[in-house]
C-alpha cells in the first residue's frame, strides 16, 4: 500500500444542484508520481480534480461532503486558507488561459499577490520558470509581449510556467494536452515527466495511450464513482474490475 | 492574513456602498411625497389629478393638462419612433452589407451623445417652421409650430439610438441556426425574418422600445423649447401642450413665491417618478407574458 | 400574380420602407448638424471660445461663453470621478461578490429603476435638499446632482462590461491562489479596461450634455467659479438662455455655442475610440 500519500480522499460526494457529480470517491494520490486519472466522458474526473484545490466553490449550488486530506490536514475543514492551499495545489487547465497581461506579468502574477515581490528575485523567479516549462528560449526577448500573442503550445507552457511560480507541491492537469498539436502535446508530456520527480502530478486524460506513456498509478472513474485505482503496470495488466477491463480494452468510452 | 482582511473590508465597502445606492429609490420617493402632502392634504387627490384648470395665482392646481401633454408627446414619439427604428434595426441586421452597417451604427452611435439642447436648437430652427409652414396646412390646420407635434418629431429622433442599437443587438443574438431551418424550406429573408427572427427577439425589442420610451417621458430640455408650454389639453397635435418635466423646469424658480407652488411641483415630479416607474413595471410583465406565450 | 409573386413584393416593399427608415435617421442627423452649423457659424469667433461674457453681453455686445465653456468642464470632471468612484466598486460587488441570488436581481432591478429617473426629478430631489440645508446653487450642488444622474447609469454599464469578461479568467486566477478582491481587481478588471473607459468617457459625455439636472441646482454666472460654493454656468444653459433672448445677434450665439458644445462631445467621442483601442493591447480575446 502507500505509505506518505500526497493527497487523501475520503468519501467526497460532490453535487451539483439535485445531481450528483461524484459518489463517495476514496482515494490515494501517491508522492512525486504521475497519477493518471481515467474514464469515459463526464464521469467525474474533472469534478474530482476541481474539489482538491476547492474550485468549485466558486461556482454557485454546489455541495461537497467528506474530506480531502492534503498534508495531514482536511481541506474543507474551518480555518483553513483557501488562498494558501490554491498556491500549493496549483491547477493546468485544458485551455491555456492566458491573463490580459505581458508574458512577464502572467509569471509574475502568482508570487506578485502572495508577496513575493522584489525585482531582482521575480526577475530569476521568472527565468526559472519559465526555463522548467521549457519556453525561455522563445520569448527571452520579448518578455514584455502580450501572452495572448503566444501560440497555443507556447501559451500551454506558459501555463505551466504561471502555476511553478507560486511553488506549489502538487500539480493537477486537468486534459493539459487535449487542445494541443502532437509536437505542443509531447513537449507538454515530456516536461510533466521530468517535472514528476520534484512534484506529484495528477493528470485527467482522456485518451488511454497518454495514460500508459506517463501514468506511474492509475485511478479509474465511472459514472461519479471510482471503480478501482492503483499501481500502473498492474492496472494496465490485470485490472481487477471487469468495468475497467472494458474500458481498457475499449469496448466503451 | 493582511490580504484577506483586504478581502473582506473591500467587500464591507462595496457591499455598503452598493445598499445605500439602491436605496436612493425610496429616499427620493419618500422625500418628494413627504413634500407633496401639503398639496395633497389640501386638494383631494382625483381632482388634483383630472382637473383642467391650473392658475397657481388662484391657488388652482390641476395636473391634467400635463399628465394628458405628457402622455401625448410620448405617445407620438413613440408612434412616429417605433416603425422607423425597428425597421432601421432589421435592416441594419439581415440586410446591411459590412460597409453600410460600418458607416450607419458609428453614425447612430453619434446620434446617441448629442445633448439635448441641440436638439431643441434643432427642433426650433427646422422642425417648428416646418410644421407651421409645411404640415399644418396640409391637414386644414394653423399653428405657431410651437405644439405636441413637434415636441414628437423632435424626440423621436432623440430615441432613435437607443431603440435602434438595443434592437439591433437583439437581432443579432438570434443564433443563425433559427434561420438556416426557415431558409431551408425555401422562405424569402423576409418571410424568415417576419416569422422566426422576429419571433425570438420580440421580447428584446420591446424592452428596446421600452428603454426609449422612458428616455422620452423624461425627457426635459429638447421638449420645453418645442412644446409650447401651454397649460392647456391639447385638442389636436397641432396645439401646444405642456409636459410634467417642463412644468418643473420652468417654475422652479417661483415655488417659493406663492403657496403650495412647491408642493405642487414636487407632486408632479412625484407623479411623473411613478408614471415612468408603473411603466417599467407594466414592461416587465408583459415581457414575461410575451416569454411564455412565444416558446 | 402568383404566390411566389405576392412573396417577392411583399420583400420589396418592406425592404424599401427599411431603406427609407435608414434615410430618415441618418438624414435627421445631417438635418440637424446643417441647421446648427449654419445658424451659428457666423457668430463662431475666438472670442466666443476664449472669453467670458462682458458687460451687455446678452444684449449683443462683446464677450463669449468661456464661462460655461469652463464650468461644464469642471462639473463633468467633477461628477465623472464621482460617479466613477460610485459605480465601480458597486459594478465589482455585483460580479465577484454578490452571486447569483434573487437578491441580487432585486439589487439590478433597484439599479435599472435609479437608471430611468428622469433627471429632472434629481434635480428636484437635489433641490429640495439644497434649501433645507438652506445652501444656494453651486458648483458643489451641480456636480452631486449630475452625479446622482450619471452614476446608475455608469453602474449598469461597467455591470454589462464586466459580465462580458470569459469566466476562465477568473477561474485561473483564483486556482493561482488569489483573493476574490485580487481575482475582480488585478485579472478582470484589467481584462474589461477598455469597455470601462468607455463606459467612464460615455458618462462624461452625459454629464455635459445635462441641462435638466443643472438647471435646479448649478445655478448660473458670468464668471468662472473659483470655488465649489460658487454658482457656475453651464454650455447646454447657456445655449438656452442666449437663445431665449430677443436679440437675433445673441440668438445666433446660441447656435455658435451650440457648436462648441457639438465638438466637445464628437471630440471626446473620438477619444473614447482611440484611447479604449489603446487598451485592448492586453485583452485576452
Amino acid at each position: 500500500m502507500i505509505d506518505d500519500p500526497a493527497i487523501q480522499v475520503r468519501n467526497l460526494s460532490v453535487h451539483y444542484g439535485k445531481v450528483a457529480a461524484l459518489r463517495n470517491v476514496s482515494a490515494v494520490v501517491p508522492r512525486n508520481m504521475i497519477t493518471a486519472v481515467i474514464g469515459p466522458s463526464g464521469c467525474g474526473k474533472t469534478t474530482l480534480l476541481k474539489s482538491m484545490n476547492r474550485l468549485l466553490e466558486i461556482y454557485g449550488d454546489v455541495k461537497v461532503t467528506g474530506e480531502v486530506i492534503v498534508d495531514g490536514v482536511n481541506v474543507y475543514g474551518d480555518d483553513v486558507e483557501v488562498t494558501e492551499l490554491r498556491r500549493k495545489v496549483g491547477l493546468i487547465t485544458q485551455t491555456p488561459n492566458p491573463l490580459p497581461m505581458s508574458i512577464y506579468d502572467n509569471v509574475a502574477y502568482g508570487p506578485k499577490i502572495h508577496g513575493n515581490g522584489g525585482t531582482e528575485k521575480l526577475n530569476q523567479l521568472v527565468e526559472h520558470c519559465l526555463r522548467s516549462a521549457g519556453l525561455w528560449d522563445e520569448v527571452e526577448d520579448r518578455l514584455k509581449e502580450p501572452a495572448a500573442n503566444l501560440s497555443i503550445g507556447q501559451q500551454q507552457r506558459l501555463n505551466l510556467a504561471r502555476v511553478l511560480s507560486v511553488e506549489p507541491e502538487v500539480l493537477l492537469c486537468d486534459e493539459p494536452t487535449s487542445s494541443l498539436d502532437p509536437v505542443s502535446a509531447g513537449r507538454i508530456e515530456e516536461l510533466l515527466r521530468r517535472l514528476s520527480v520534484d512534484y506529484t502530478i495528477i493528470m485527467v486524460t482522456h485518451t488511454l495511450r497518454q495514460a500508459r506513456r506517463l501514468s506511474d498509478y492509475a485511478v479509474f472513474m465511472y459514472m461519479g464513482e471510482l471503480v478501482e485505482q492503483c499501481y500502473a503496470d498492474k492496472f494496465f495488466q490485470e485490472p481487477e474490475d471487469p468495468r475497467t477491463r472494458e474500458y481498457i480494452e475499449g469496448i466503451y468510452g | 492574513m493582511d490580504r484577506g482582511r483586504v478581502d473582506r473590508y473591500s467587500y464591507r465597502v462595496m457591499r455598503g456602498l452598493t445598499l445605500v445606492s439602491v436605496s436612493l429609490v425610496f429616499v427620493i420617493a419618500s422625500m418628494l411625497f413627504l413634500k407633496s402632502l401639503p398639496i395633497l392634504r389640501s386638494v383631494f387627490i382625483l381632482d388634483l389629478l383630472f382637473d383642467s384648470s391650473w392658475f397657481p395665482l388662484r391657488g388652482e392646481f390641476g395636473f391634467y393638462p400635463f399628465i394628458v401633454g405628457t402622455t401625448v408627446v410620448t405617445v407620438t414619439v413613440m408612434a412616429l419612433a417605433c416603425p422607423v427604428c425597428v425597421l432601421s434595426a432589421i435592416y441594419l441586421s439581415e440586410y446591411a452589407s459590412p460597409r453600410v452597417r460600418g458607416v450607419v451604427k458609428p453614425l447612430i452611435d453619434l446620434l446617441a451623445g448629442i445633448p439635448s439642447v441641440i436638439f431643441g436648437l434643432w427642433g426650433v430652427s427646422y422642425v417648428v417652421p416646418v410644421v407651421r409652414d409645411r404640415v399644418a396646412p396640409w391637414f386644414d390646420a394653423s399653428t405657431t409650430g410651437y405644439c405636441v407635434l413637434s415636441a414628437g418629431v423632435v424626440l423621436a429622433i432623440m430615441v432613435f439610438p437607443i431603440i435602434i442599437s438595443v434592437s439591433e443587438e437583439v437581432l443579432r443574438a438570434v443564433p443563425f441556426e433559427s434561420r438556416e431551418s426557415s431558409l431551408v424550406l425555401g422562405a424569402t429573408r423576409w418571410e424568415t425574418v417576419k416569422h422566426v427572427v422576429m419571433r425570438r427577439a420580440s421580447t428584446g425589442i420591446l424592452s428596446a422600445v421600452l428603454l426609449g420610451f422612458s428616455r422620452a417621458f423624461g425627457e426635459t430640455m429638447a421638449v420645453l423649447m418645442v412644446v409650447g408650454n401651454t397649460a392647456q389639453v391639447p385638442g389636436s397635435l397641432f396645439e401646444a401642450g405642456y409636459t410634467l418635466p417642463s412644468l418643473i423646469a420652468n417654475n422652479y424658480g417661483e415655488m417659493m413665491s406663492l403657496p403650495l407652488y412647491d408642493s405642487a411641483l414636487m407632486f408632479a415630479a412625484l407623479t411623473l417618478m411613478v408614471l415612468v416607474g408603473g411603466f417599467s413595471l407594466l414592461a416587465r410583465v408583459t415581457q414575461r407574458r410575451i416569454t411564455r406565450w412565444t416558446s | 400574380m402568383d404566390k411566389l409573386g405576392w412573396r417577392r413584393m411583399e420583400e420589396r416593399v418592406f425592404l424599401a420602407l427599411m431603406s427609407g427608415s435608414i434615410l430618415v435617421v441618418v438624414g435627421s442627423l445631417l438635418s440637424m448638424f446643417l441647421t446648427v452649423l449654419g445658424k451659428g457659424m457666423g457668430a463662431l469667433s475666438l472670442a466666443m471660445v476664449t472669453q467670458p461674457p462682458r458687460g451687455g453681453y446678452y444684449l449683443g455686445k462683446e464677450g463669449g461663453v468661456l464661462n460655461a465653456i469652463v464650468g461644464s468642464l469642471y462639473l463633468a470632471t467633477g461628477s465623472t470621478v464621482l460617479s466613477a468612484l460610485v459605480s465601480l466598486p458597486i459594478a465589482i460587488y455585483l460580479y465577484e461578490y454578490a452571486g447569483e441570488s434573487r437578491r441580487t436581481s432585486y439589487t439590478r432591478r433597484l439599479l435599472d429603476a435609479l437608471c430611468g429617473v428622469p433627471s429632472i426629478v434629481y434635480g428636484a430631489f437635489a433641490f429640495t435638499v439644497m434649501i433645507y440645508l438652506r445652501m444656494r446653487a453651486s458648483l458643489l450642488w451641480g456636480i452631486l446632482t449630475v452625479t446622482l444622474f450619471e452614476f446608475p447609469l455608469m453602474t449598469r454599464g461597467m455591470d454589462e462590461v464586466l459580465r462580458t469578461v470569459p469566466n476562465r479568467l477568473r477561474e485561473t486566477a483564483f486556482s493561482l491562489g488569489s483573493t476574490r478582491f485580487e481575482a475582480a481587481t488585478r485579472v478582470v478588471l484589467r481584462q474589461a479596461m477598455p469597455g470601462i473607459l468607455t463606459t467612464v468617457l460615455v458618462g462624461f459625455g452625459r454629464a455635459i450634455g445635462d441641462a435638466a439636472a443643472v438647471l435646479l441646482t448649478a445655478g448660473y454666472t458670468d464668471n468662472i467659479p473659483s470655488s465649489l460654493m460658487d454658482p457656475v454656468a453651464t454650455l447646454p444653459l447657456a445655449v438656452f438662455f442666449q437663445l431665449s433672448t430677443p436679440i437675433p445677434e445673441v440668438q445666433q450665439r446660441a447656435y455658435a455655442s451650440g457648436i462648441i458644445l457639438l465638438l466637445m462631445v464628437l471630440g471626446l467621442s473620438v477619444f473614447s475610440r482611440w484611447s479604449s483601442k489603446r487598451l485592448m493591447r492586453y485583452v485576452v480575446r
